[in-house]
């Protein structure tokens, strides 16, 4: 146990018990032990940080992605400059980015979070609310752009015909509009965001210990404050789940402005940005590994606030 | 949004298109989903997945600029037509296998691209062609890995900077013996629409298709518009169109490509051939003063063009004219997929209306598409004789027969089987003294679909602000075009 937290400098007496631990192993223990160890961290060096570590050394190059490593190009942070001085879609792809993580975090999560609390009261017909509610989740985000185009599409549209604006001099042009588009996608994300965030607290919720509740109302709280005080957070660990997934949905985001218009016009994103500059027939690898090292960046920010939390929870314990 | 089943003809579709990811997308997760959806009953999911298809493919440009190559001498230092039988026809002793990877992914054009092939195997029982048919926006995103890894003997391309690029790179084999076969067949605007920058050939076009100003016969006739010649005529036509409550212009923008034809078609009435080509070569910049020109004269008629264009498929603009909402529209002949029957019949198209008469009409978009071999060729002899095979009239009248909506690139080509619009857009074509193929086949079509679109897009929402529009277009392109 205590071994196994080498943050706390450990004892002479516990350093002893170490290593006498360590040479009780036998051999096959060992080789057993190397394996398990070796194995995945082959694959996460592989996989994680082979990738991860030529993106950043990439973004230093020029490269057009044909022929061999003698054709690329030493470029110095060229890339960076470029993109964001020369490169009109970058500013509006971080903001976009942004405002679509507060939007997951101020709007998506907390609704989902209150379609959660009322489900989980059981109200008449709830199954058939929660398999509703449920319904975009199960649908890929590619389907659910093409299903709101059908709706937002502006003369054939289902949205503008209801309202009444699918004439050619008052249509509203929900998708084109650059300053209205980015609204409608999010309005988008969020049907799909919502529920996925009520699945998982209602997991959470339903894990809860329900003598807490009858402890609460004997104590004499109302519901708002048995939410707020009592099972909030006995619910920490789904909460931070929850967090978590929130950022890494809205940092991620990528599916839904690629369907509705190849991440253009009002609806840049970086994650678009990257592929556009590296998936393709003529491609500027390192411009794009340059973007994705931003948002890699970006990424971190959440990450290690993450860790740090955890770490300190864990040191606290 | 389209009928799934009437976007038959991509063979000619291609580019930038935003589905690209779509269709793999949709795919991969159809087990999934399938699997999910039985769990739920939700019996809805597969014909979305079917709607999804259609919703943004398109049809679309690609292509070369005819005249690039023209200076450099042709076929002197190919490699030496090499042993294997090939005589003219395709008939011939050529054994072994061929491998061909195509993209000609929709229904109407590979059974096409089948039947024509059927033509080769038939005279050469001794050689077995293997058809890897990929989709076709899947076949463009991966065609950088695909032709560095291991390739099919032949690949179907598109002629233009694209297929100069890939023959730049090393990528492709020239071919100038199967064109010492083939010549004959075709016009020099072929020929030369089939050489690389080295001056060798590396590509035999199959078909091309016109983008024109189409129309229906019977709105002209009866509110007794007549086809526009001049510019003036045009913006008075579309001064009437608009008083008579149509929207004289139809526009759909939304996959960022179709306003691309407008601007080339402009630039080329306005300031010619030559000069687009340079421009797409970049030899001038994009803030010349004669680009500005283009797009002041864009403004003038951008009050009659559809609104909210940025928003709406090409599909969704061509049901405007296809509804009588339109007037015109300026796009591809692929756009008569979404006329059937009378509706069809009712479609007719004419050239853009000359601008300065020093250029008159001559120029037009007509993208062509054809076949390459790759660098790795296995089985070259019988790849030199399929390609002999495909560059005759024959092969393009096997291929027509079964996907009608293009012209068959050979001058001698059987035309007696084709309908109005192709035996139009056939005199069209060869009316035209200079055949550009696209603004995103003609230049990097990475900058073309993704750099100039978004500019087309900003001026379409901000006409006032062209100038630092193009300022910046010109310092991205310095960027792309430096390597």
């Amino acid at each position: 146990m205590v071994s196994a937290n080498p943050a706390v400098a450990p004892s002479p007496v516990v350093r002893k018990r170490r290593r006498r631990g360590v040479r009780t192993l036998s051999t096959r223990d060992k080789v057993v032990l190397s394996l398990m160890v070796g194995i995945p961290l082959l694959g996460v060096l592989f996989f994680i940080w082979f990738p991860a570590v030529a993106t950043v050394l990439l973004s230093f190059t020029k490269w057009n992605g044909i022929g061999g490593l003698s054709t690329i190009k030493a470029d110095g942070v060229q890339n960076y400059v470029q993109a964001a001085t020369n490169y009109p879609p970058f500013w509006p792809a971080v903001r976009h980015n942004v405002l679509w993580l507060v939007v997951f975090l101020v709007i998506a999560t907390p609704l989902g979070m209150l379609f959660a609390v009322v489900l989980d009261r059981n109200i008449r017909g709830s199954r058939v609310y929660q398999s509703l509610l449920f319904l975009p989740v199960m649908l890929s985000l590619a389907l659910i752009g093409i299903i709101w185009e059908l709706i937002y599409s502006p003369n054939f549209g289902l949205l503008n015909n209801v309202i009444g604006h699918s004439g050619q001099h008052n249509l509203i042009d929900w998708l084109g509009n650059p300053n209205l588009n980015l609204w409608a996608v999010l309005v988008e994300a969020c049907w799909r965001q919502a529920p996925y965030v009520m699945v998982l607290y209602l997991a959470g919720l339903k894990a809860v210990d329900p003598s807490l509740r009858e402890a609460a109302l004997v104590d004499g709280a109302g519901p708002w404050q048995t939410f707020w005080r009592v099972v909030f957070p006995t619910l920490r660990p789904i909460n931070i789940v929850i967090l978590v997934i929130t950022v890494i949905e809205s940092l991620r985001a990528f599916d839904l402005v690629y369907i509705t218009n190849g991440g253009n016009n009002g609806l840049e994103l970086l994650s678009v940005l990257i592929t556009r500059n590296i998936v393709g027939q003529v491609s500027r690898i390192g411009f794009g590994s340059a973007l994705g090292v931003v948002l890699l960046v970006i990424s971190l920010v959440p990450i290690v606030t993450f860790l740090v939390m955890q770490l300190r929870q864990e040191k606290r314990s | 949004m389209t009928d799934p089943g009437s976007s038959p003809s991509s063979g000619s579709s291609d580019g930038p298109a935003p589905a690209s990811g779509l269709a793999t997308l949709a795919t991969s997760r159809r087990a999934v989903l399938k699997g999910l959806a039985g769990a739920a009953g939700l019996a809805v999911v597969p014909g979305a997945l079917a709607a999804a298809c259609s919703s943004s493919s398109k049809a679309g440009n690609a292509g070369s600029t005819p005249t690039a190559g023209s200076g450099s001498s042709p076929a002197t230092s190919g490699p030496s037509p090499t042993s294997g039988g090939a005589s003219g026809g395709g008939g011939g002793n050529v054994t072994g296998t061929v491998t061909f990877g195509s993209n000609y992914s929709d229904a109407v054009p590979k059974a096409a691209f089948a039947a024509m092939i059927g033509g080769f195997t038939a005279k050469n029982s001794g050689v077995d062609v293997k058809i890897n048919t990929v989709d076709h926006n899947t076949f463009q995103n991966n065609i950088n890995n695909y032709l560095q890894g291991t390739p099919d003997d032949l690949f179907t391309w598109f002629a233009g900077f694209r297929m100069r690029f890939f023959a730049s790179q090393g990528l492709a084999t020239p071919i100038d013996d199967v064109w010492d076969k083939i010549g004959g067949n075709f016009s020099d605007a072929f020929k030369n629409a089939s050489k690389g920058d080295d001056g060798h050939y590396y590509f035999v076009p199959l078909y091309n298709y016109p983008w024109a100003v189409f129309y229906r016969k019977s709105v002209f006739a009866s509110k007794g518009y007549q086809i526009p010649k001049t510019w003036d005529d045009f913006v008075a036509l579309q001064k009437q169109m608009q008083k008579d409550g149509l929207v004289p212009m139809a526009m759909g923008q939304k996959d960022g490509w179709p306003a691309l034809g407008t601007f080339d078609i402009i630039n080329m009435r306005l300031n010619g051939f030559q000069f687009h080509m340079d421009l797409m070569a970049h030899k001038v910049g994009w803030d010349d003063p004669k680009v500005l020109n283009v797009f002041k004269q864009w403004t003038e008629i951008l009050p009659y063009q559809q609104p909210g264009a940025t928003g709406r498929i090409w599909q969704d603009a061509a049901k405007s004219l296809l509804n009588k909402q339109a007037g015109m529209y300026l796009l591809g002949s692929f756009v008569a997929q979404q006329f059937q029957g009378a509706d069809l019949d009712d479609l007719d198209f004419f050239p853009y209306p000359s601008i300065d008469s020093a250029n008159g009409q001559d120029s037009i978009d007509a993208p062509i598409d054809g076949f390459m071999m790759s660098k790795k060729v296995k089985n070259k002899d019988a790849a030199t004789a399929l390609l002999q095979f495909i560059g005759t009239p024959e092969a393009e009248a096997l291929y027509g027969k079964t996907d009608p909506s293009d012209v068959a690139a050979a001058t001698n080509a059987d035309t007696s089987n084709y309908n109005a619009i192709q035996k139009k857009s056939a005199e069209i074509i060869k009316g035209a003294k200079n055949i550009a193929q696209f603004l995103d086949r003609d230049t990097n079509p990475q900058f073309a679909d993704d750099t100039v679109a978004n500019m087309i897009d900003s001026f379409f929402n901000n006409p006032g602000d062209v100038q630092s529009q193009l300022k910046s277009l010109e310092s991205q392109a310095k960027q792309v075009f430096t390597s």
